[in-house]
């Protein structure tokens, strides 16, 4: 067996970051209150755009504000339906996911397959000399970086700041907030946009670094993973880094247990990214909804 | 006299021009296909769609032509290829694996529609299949991939566990090991055609664990562009030719060629010659081709490779000859013997020399 587990541990980052980036936004978006299951439409479209973006620019800085921008304006769309015209939130998402994948797949034709832009890794100066860990934390590109520091703004915004306990006083109870008069649509529209935003981030870093190409339907589900794993993360920031990492931990695992020919079934070890992920996130068990997630807000009810 | 002609040729004309429309319009063939993914994946469906473009371009206004892309294997096949058939389909082609089952159960409800089903065994009256001998390709593979490495690893992204899968590994093995008796397989299951990221990832763990060589059986290019972002790591374009990646990784590729089946089973509907058939076509005949060995490749081991595709083609050598064991020992092909088709269409093990299991 020849693993080894610095390029494993190295892969395992590249393998999670999409997934995490997409699930930090939509923790936001649900502790609002606002269940969007557009995730993978609005990871998809974030991949396309991120794509052409960055390969008409020649900049991956412009791939990813791109992919930003994208995931967000169809993030837009989702806030406009379900926040404006109070439809039903879950159907709209699921609608966004088909209408995303759509999208994507028109927007992509005629990128299929030239050669993409690079993205540069950045090592941090000192840190990634450390031998091992070095390679394995600190020889990334920066959206690996920005995407832990993500995390810690979210954590830090929801349970330190006053925005924080707003937003999540309007998930838990829209009525009550709406009466101590904040502003439950403005909120959660920005909050739809924040979740839009981070989705195509963790879209563009598919087509952008983990593949790199455009191909239609590259995200292949990875949205859903983030929709589950903020579920079994309990809506708690630190948690759903262990599910991110976890899962893209043991997909990659699983892969280089095959390939070096260990005689374990195949058919479990590739089950085992999702098995895993479930047991430990549930054994974390606590965690509990937002009290308005998923209901409609209208200021005359 | 010469008036009654004239007459006559005119009122022949008249009717002609009456009915003329009309007719030509009952007359145009509607001809239906269903991808397993989308038409621009750079592999398989893209092949697919773009045989099914030539046959329309063959053919002209006499065909009309629907496609469904990316429709699910599995029940929701059944609803696609049965609305195809509402919608007036006289001939359906269903082209993945996936389909059989439903494409059968289909067939069973509308007997007056012709359907083809690529990759699978189960005919009908009405239901044909066909496939490509793919694994005569992956001789040719497997033989450059055995000179070609120097680690003496070989990666292999292997999609589903079906015959034709497992077929391949055992082609490319059988002739790698032929040239160089050091190599050794790595395989990885990803139990998907198409998903980008997983093979992007598979083909990373591959080369991270030493492989130089990276055949795949997944659709899309991202096999081949982690081995460009590797460096010296050769790879084989699947379905399509995948050029774009050549000289390197892509050094060679087996190219799916069924734009003739597809105008030879059409013009058969029109004609009403149409018969259900199981055409299983290799390079000789011309289904599977070799695309363009590379400059990467050197000029002997390149014209070696093509001896090889050549006798393939010209039936003097089968890829399958003894002596050949399973993968447990036991004997399965003595001296010189050659594989039957009926049994290669339903190959489900390794031979000997290979580590694994196939996934059940």
């Amino acid at each position: 067996m020849d693993i080894n587990p610095v390029f494993l541990l190295a892969a395992v980052i590249v393998a999670s970051t999409p997934i995490l980036l997409a699930a930090i936004g939509e923790l936001v978006v649900e502790r609002s209150g606002v269940l969007n299951l557009g995730v993978e439409g609005m990871m998809i479209t974030g991949a396309v755009c991120g794509y052409i973006a960055g390969h008409q620019s020649g900049s991956a800085l412009v791939g990813f504000a791109g992919a930003a921008a994208g995931g967000a304006a169809v993030a837009a769309l989702f806030g406009l339906l379900t926040l404006g015209l109070l439809t039903n939130q879950v159907a709209t998402g699921l609608a966004l996911t088909l209408f995303g994948v759509g999208l994507a797949a028109m927007a992509g034709q005629g990128y299929v397959a030239p050669n993409p832009v690079s993205v540069p890794k950045l090592p941090i100066p000192g840190l990634s000399d450390i031998p091992a860990l070095g390679h394995i934390f600190f020889n990334h590109d920066g959206m690996v970086y920005l995407s832990i520091a993500l995390v810690v703004a979210v954590w830090w915004f929801l349970e330190r700041s006053r925005g924080g306990l707003i937003l999540r006083a309007i998930g838990e109870n829209h009525e009550a907030a709406h009466a101590l008069g904040y502003n439950v649509r403005r909120v959660r529209f920005a909050a739809i946009l924040f979740g839009g935003a981070c989705a195509g981030l963790g879209g563009a870093y598919i087509s952008l670094v983990r593949v790199p190409q455009w191909i239609d339907n590259i995200t292949a589900g990875a949205g859903w993973i983030a929709l589950a794993i903020v579920v079994f993360a309990g809506w708690k920031p630190w948690r759903l880094v262990a599910g991110a990492y976890l899962f893209g931990g043991v997909t990659a695992l699983q892969l280089n247990i095959q390939a070096s020919g260990l005689a374990i079934p195949v058919e479990y070890l590739s089950m085992s990214p999702y098995i895993a992920t479930i047991i430990v996130l549930a054994a974390l068990s606590g965690g509990r909804a937002p009290g308005s997630l998923g209901k409609i807000f209208h200021a005359s009810r | 006299m010469k008036r009654r002609t004239l007459l006559a040729t005119g009122a022949s004309a008249a009717v002609a021009a009456a009915l003329g429309a009309p007719v030509r319009a009952q007359t145009k063939t509607k001809v239906g296909f269903i991808y397993v993914g989308p038409i621009n994946d750079g592999g398989w469906t893209q092949h697919h769609h773009e045989s099914a473009m030539e046959m329309v371009a063959h053919f002209g206004d006499a065909v009309d032509f629907v496609y469904q892309e990316s429709v699910p294997e599995g029940p929701d096949a059944e609803r696609a290829i049965t609305q195809m058939c509402l919608g007036g389909a006289n001939i359906v082609f269903t082209t993945s694996f996936g389909y059989m089952d439903p494409t059968i159960n289909v067939a069973a409800k509308f007997p007056d529609v012709k359907f083809e089903h690529a990759t699978g065994y189960k005919q009908a009256d009405n239901v044909g299949v066909y496939s490509a001998k793919f694994h005569e390709g992956r001789a040719v593979q497997g033989f450059l991939a055995g000179k070609m490495t120097k680690s003496n690893k070989i990666g292999y992204i292997a999609s589903v566990p079906i015959p034709e899968v497992v077929l391949g590994i055992n082609s490319a093995y059988i002739h790698a090991k032929k040239v160089n008796p050091d190599v050794e397989f790595k395989i990885v299951w990803i139990f998907e055609w198409l998903n980008p990221a997983k093979e992007a990832d598979a083909a990373k763990a591959l080369i991270e664990q030493g492989c130089d060589v990276v055949l795949q059986h997944t659709d899309s290019t991202a096999p081949q562009q982690a081995a460009k972002d590797a460096g010296n790591v050769y790879t084989f374009g699947q379905a399509a030719d995948m050029a774009e990646f050549a000289p390197m990784p892509r050094i060679s590729s087996i190219i799916d060629v069924w734009a003739p089946y597809y105008i030879k089973q059409v013009q058969a509907v029109m004609d009403g010659t149409w018969v259900s058939e199981n055409t299983w076509d290799g390079i000789g005949e011309g289904m599977v081709g070799i695309g363009e060995i590379s400059s990467a490749v050197p000029a002997d081991i390149k014209a070696e490779a093509e001896a090889l595709r050549d006798s393939i083609a010209g039936k003097s050598y089968n890829p399958f000859t003894g002596p050949l064991n399973k993968q447990d020992g036991s004997p399965w092909l003595a001296d010189g013997e050659v594989a039957e088709d009926g049994v290669l269409a339903g190959l489900n093990f390794f031979v000997e020399g290979i580590s694994g299991d196939i996934p059940s």
